[in-house]
């Protein structure tokens, strides 16, 4: 099956880097398949798991907490703000997490509205990022 | 001529000395390893960063609703230095030269009569920026006691210019930071964060680079993607900066060992021939005493 070039960069370091088939990636606006041969686009990310396809299986799960994706045809490169393998995502450490964006978002009440829903994207990305940690 | 005792109290100190300096010159290399591993793989997020941004930026540019940390207030009145250097002293003339370049940078501004706000990073920019202009510091960071710096802490001083710009608090935002050429050579650097210097989208062959969509559409994902870049525009200098800090010191370490050896043997040097004049001088007088007898 054809294949693409998937790069997965965090500020701290490279992750991925190399072909696969397919992945999932989780977008702003809802998931997205991404095959090759897609037209270029840059999309946001929400916090989310990205899934990597290879021989219709999939191979690989990593965290993302936002950033951005940069698709050409031939290559996706994703900037995560943060990310980590799946498989060591600690429970304790989302669980800690979903509490303090909950508070934050508590705090961010009587605020703008931009700072409530930033404060809400943040608390959503942490709700995720429990659920991968639990489902793993 | 110091009498014996003396001298080897001081050929002791020393000696004890260069073991110290030897030790520290070992940590900071050691230190300065890590520091360039962390840098090398802060890398490619800043070189992939930097084509994104130029693929927006001339989706957006000539825009008359651009962002401010793209553009900057328009104005070019009040400028903010963030000043970069080491929490800790005994490394050289590495912070010594960036606060002097910090300092050439700030007389030139003000000599043309524009407002200089000042954020320092680091313990000993701060000390040596504040004897002298205390009135401009606006803040200060500093990392003491933190082991490594990570992205979380250029976050928040990215946060922090952010807002200041928001308050419209300055106009113009440069990073004064030492640019790690290699171990034994820093260059004091300005760079401009705030209007942003857009990197040129480079054309790469056989791929339409210009047509990308968006989704959702250019103006969200730049104003997510700009606090971004400056974040990791700082947190390459922090990265930098701490990597150079410890090349210097770990050259400044050498060079004080050398001197230390040195210093031992001239002490030593001193210590024999002192010794040998004072067994002469007591064999001539038992000669003498017998003679005289």
């Amino acid at each position: 099956m054809a294949t693409f070039d998937l790069e997965l960069v965090s500020p701290e370091k490279l992750l991925l880097s190399r072909p696969v088939e397919m992945a999932i990636i989780p977008a702003a606006e809802g998931e997205m398949g991404v095959l090759p041969g897609m037209a270029p686009m840059i999309v946001a990310l929400k916090g989310g798991v990205i899934r990597v396809q290879e021989n219709g299986q999939t191979t690989e799960r990593l965290f993302v907490l936002g950033g951005f994706a940069e698709i050409t045809p031939t290559r996706v490169t994703v900037l995560a703000d943060e990310a980590t393998p799946v498989a060591s995502l600690s429970r304790a450490a989302a669980a800690a997490r979903v509490k303090e964006a909950e508070a934050a978002y508590d705090a961010a009440g009587s605020e703008t509205p931009e700072t409530r829903e930033a404060a809400m994207d943040r608390l959503l990305a942490a709700r995720e990022m429990a659920a991968a940690a639990e489902a793993a | 001529m110091a009498n014996l005792k003396e001298l080897r109290g001081r050929i002791n100190s020393v000696k004890s000395t260069r073991k110290i300096t030897q030790a520290m010159k070992m940590v900071a290399a050691a230190k300065l390893r890590r520091a360039q591993q962390q840098a090398e793989a802060a890398r490619p997020y800043a070189e992939r960063m930097a084509r994104m941004l130029g693929a927006l930026g001339q989706a957006v540019a000539g825009n008359p609703d651009a962002p401010k940390l793209l553009v900057g207030t328009g104005a070019d009145q009040v400028h903010l230095l963030v000043v970069v250097t080491g929490d800790r002293g005994l490394a050289g003339p590495f912070n010594t030269n960036v606060s002097r370049f910090a300092r050439a940078r700030i007389r030139a501004l003000e000599s043309e009569g524009k407002t200089v706000k000042i954020l320092t990073v680091g313990r000993k920019g701060a000390s040596y920026l504040k004897r002298e202009f205390a009135s401009r510091v606006v803040g200060e960071v500093s990392f003491q006691g933190k082991k490594r710096v990570g992205f979380e802490d250029a976050n928040e001083i990215a946060t922090r210019v952010t807002a200041m710009l928001e308050a419209g608090e300055f106009d113009v935002c440069t990073l004064i930071y030492n640019r790690f050429r290699n171990v034994i050579s820093q260059t004091p650097t300005g760079q401009q964060l705030i209007p942003a210097e857009l990197p040129e989208a480079k054309a790469e062959a056989g791929d339409a680079q210009a047509w990308y969509e968006y989704e959702p559409d250019e103006a969200t994902i730049l104003a997510q993607l700009l606090p971004k870049n400056l974040a990791i525009q700082i947190y390459r200098a922090l990265l930098e900066n701490s990597a150079g800090f410890f090349g210097s010191q770990m050259n400044a370490m050498d060079n004080a060992t050398r001197n230390a050896g040195d210093m031992i043997n001239k002490l030593t040097l001193t210590y024999n021939r002192t010794r040998q004049a004072n067994i002469t001088r007591e064999l001539i007088e038992i000669i003498s005493g017998a003679e005289a007898l």
